[in-house]
């Protein structure tokens, strides 16, 4: 099984350094969030594994080989983005057989179906259509290219809240009949966290959470009480943010202590995925230890 | 079906009570297929291996099996088995209502009043 490695990578922009040191491994038939602040370079990572930006420090491999100026490493990865990367003068039904001569191969019949379901008009320009369409577009081809990595840089921008379930239930069937990797990068979080097998969060220039939702799910909690509880329940627990309100405290965690016996009138809350991003992600923020 | 991202409950224990409901409430009978794995996940916009491994933990059960080929069918008296089990776990059901009761005050006999009355509505 095909795996992308990233090592290292590093990226500056204007001297700023954007990307400091990131690390990650994309496992095949996965769907994964990259989650992260506006301009932390979500879609420049992403850029720079399909080969669109490149980098001076750091390596992206596909099965051990680089895949930068690799047509058959690059051949297996396909980037969505809202960037006007597809000839904007195209007629949409014409972009489909483009693609299909790129890629080798194009799912004439899947993109008729989904064309038909989200009533886009495939005789007109790509320049022509909405915005949202414009995305639909997009969206169409990135699920019908015969690739095994699949990066879809917000991919319901622009779309209505219909359109937008539409979309994530025909990725839900048709990862289910065609697994293969997803990587998605959103600010919708709570719409999608239930098609995420693992999340990675991107702050300061590094991935500082790389985690299967599950365990997340298991031992993440939003603990409540009066403070001196919540602190005694949690000691010597790396915690990553508390908000206080009087004598009350709530304190957000990755590794609740549950086999711990829970102090009366102390209350465990489940730690959503949105929750959590802005936890890990808070400017303030950091893992403090009660 | 509804499914609770917020929940303590991991998502595809979720599914596995979902389903185990819906066998209980008549929804899948005996020996009916169950919705398919990518029909579950399409429709909830759920992570298909999410949903297999919910069924599965009701495989592993004996509640439903799956026929090579066609999908996961309810198991022969399932759902006697199921409700057998929501007898036996009664207790926890009425738990919270005793400590409501409790907490208003109410004694044995206030409750078991409380019940007489409400049985008969």
């Amino acid at each position: 099984m095909s795996t992308i490695t990233i090592s290292g990578v590093q990226k500056k922009y204007h001297q700023k350094p954007v990307l400091k040191t990131v690390n990650l491994t994309i496992e095949p038939n996965q769907v994964y969030g990259l989650l992260g602040r506006n301009g932390v370079g979500k879609s420049t990572l992403m850029r720079i594994i399909a080969n669109r930006t490149r980098i001076k420090v750091g390596t992206v491999t596909l099965d051990g080989e680089s895949v930068f100026e690799n047509e058959q490493a690059q051949n297996r990865i396909y980037l969505m983005s809202t960037a006007k990367l597809l000839p904007q003068e195209e007629k949409v039904y014409k972009l489909f057989k483009l693609i299909k001569t790129m890629y080798g191969d194009f799912d004439e019949a899947y993109a008729k179906h989904l064309a038909e379901a989200f009533e886009l008009d495939t005789h007109r320009k790509l320049r022509k259509l909405s915005t949202g369409y414009q995305t639909i577009a997009n969206l169409i081809i990135a699920l019908c290219v015969p690739c095994d990595f699949i990066f879809l840089d917000e991919p319901v921008l622009g779309l209505d809240a219909n359109h937008r379930e539409l979309f994530y239930q025909e990725l839900a069937e048709t990862f289910s009949s065609k697994p293969r990797t997803f990587v998605i990068a959103t600010h919708l979080i709570e719409e999608v966290s239930g098609l995420l097998n693992h999340v990675f969060v991107i702050a300061d220039g590094k991935v500082s959470l790389d985690e299967d939702v599950e365990v997340l799910q298991q031992r993440g909690r939003q603990i409540s009480g009066p403070a001196a509880l919540v602190q005694d329940y949690l000691q010597g627990v790396p915690v990553l943010h508390t908000t206080r309100l009087g004598g009350m405290m709530t304190a957000y965690c990755l590794q609740t202590p549950l086999e711990r016996p829970l102090p009366a009138g102390v209350s465990l809350d489940g730690m959503n995925l949105q929750r959590l991003f802005i936890e890990v992600t808070r400017k303030s923020g950091g893992h403090d230890e009660i | 079906m509804h499914f609770d991202a917020d929940s303590v409950v991991p998502l595809f224990q979720q599914v596995a009570e979902q389903l185990q409901a819906g066998i209980l409430s008549g929804a899948f009978q005996d020996n009916e297929q169950v919705p398919s794995t990518t029909a579950m996940a399409r429709q909830y916009q759920l992570n298909p291996a999410t949903v297999l491994k919910g069924m599965n933990v009701l495989v592993d059960a004996g509640l439903i099996e799956k026929k090579r080929g066609i999908g996961m069918f309810v198991c022969d008296g399932a759902t006697a088995k199921l409700q057998q089990l929501a007898i036996a776990d009664f207790g926890d059901t009425l738990k919270p209502v005793i400590q409501a009761a409790k907490a208003l005050g109410m004694d044995k006999q206030a409750l078991l009043a409380a019940i007489d009355k409400g049985w008969e509505q």
